[in-house]
């Protein structure tokens, strides 16, 4: 998922530039590839469809009060991403009663506490982007991705979903490069080794001779 | 330098991404070749990572960008005046 597959930075600039200056409505064409980013970003961290879905309309709302703030030396859907993750972890502070989502400290300069060996194998069969149409293996994959610790999850999110660059997801996190990497590493591994027997259960059947499926 | 399967492991997320020093990467290259294991494990983790890209894992509620932009639509106007 890119977030902003065509608009260039200049266009962006451009249309920036004429909502300020009153054509308000095309604030809606501006953010409409980032609408779905935005609610994954959300739905990751408040777990409940309606509650992301509404932290995501504050959060848009935020993006259009504060748009004369936004000032080019980050990329627009950086800033965009940025606002809905501290909607996100303000509304999490509120409800600080429920203690599924620990605002943990940075560990990165600490031994890892947990096990970041992949899952041993010595022959892989892919499982190819079809199989995604089974709602099963979709299940499976949101599952893990959820179950991450929030550290973990949130490198994923931006490195492997919304597909941002090192450098934008350090500092959409407010953490280093280096710590990116580290721990987009390790969510890579925890998650291997946990769906590696899953999707093993997805690979198409091993070819017998002449192609045939055996 | 020769590296065996833990020094792999240590860069499958590198790799992946592209992010490896030529020299280490030749390395790596050498070792994936004679090494199930760590070729299994290197195409498994990639397996991983691009199903995880793929929109259609996180599912969004129906009629989810119609609500946005109606809402919008309503603090657009309401700064109008
Ligand atoms: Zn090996």
């Amino acid at each position: 998922m890119t977030p902003q597959p065509s608009m260039t930075a200049e266009a962006t600039a451009q249309i920036i530039a004429q909502i300020l200056a009153g054509e308000k409505h095309l604030f809606h064409n501006l953010i409409r590839p980032l609408e779905r980013a935005v609610f994954v970003m959300l739905f990751g961290l408040l777990r409940n469809e309606t509650d992301a879905e509404d932290a995501a309309q504050e959060a848009f709302i935020k993006v259009y009060r504060n748009l004369h703030n936004f000032r080019g030396d980050a990329k627009f859907s950086t800033w965009v991403i940025s606002i809905a993750r501290n909607e996100g972890l303000g509304l999490l502070r509120k409800r600080s009663s429920r203690p599924e989502e620990p605002l943990e400290p940075d560990l990165d300069g600490e031994a890892p506490r947990g096990d970041f060996t992949p899952a041993m194998l010595t022959d892989w069969r892919e499982v190819p982007l079809e199989a995604l149409e089974r709602k099963e293996l979709r299940q499976c994959l949101c599952r893990a991705i959820l179950n991450l610790p929030p550290i973990y999850r949130d490198v994923v999110q931006l490195r492997d979903i919304d597909e941002m660059d090192v450098q934008e997801t350090a500092d959409t996190l407010g953490i280093t490069p280096g710590s990116v990497k580290v721990r987009l590493h390790r969510a890579r591994i925890m998650l291997q080794k946990e769906l590696v027997p899953v999707l093993k259960g997805f690979a198409p059947p091993k070819r017998g001779l002449f192609g045939r499926r055996v | 330098m020769k590296i065996d399967c833990k020094h792999v492991w240590d860069h499958i997320s590198d790799y992946i991404d592209g992010d490896v020093e030529p020299m280490l990467r030749a390395e790596i290259d050498r070792h994936l070749e004679h090494c199930e294991i760590c070729s299994a494990v290197m195409d498994s983790t990639r397996n991983v990572v691009i199903l995880m890209a793929d929109e259609r894992i996180f599912e969004i509620p129906r009629g989810y960008s119609e609500r946005l932009h109606q809402r919008l639509e309503a603090v657009l106007n309401e700064e109008q005046s």
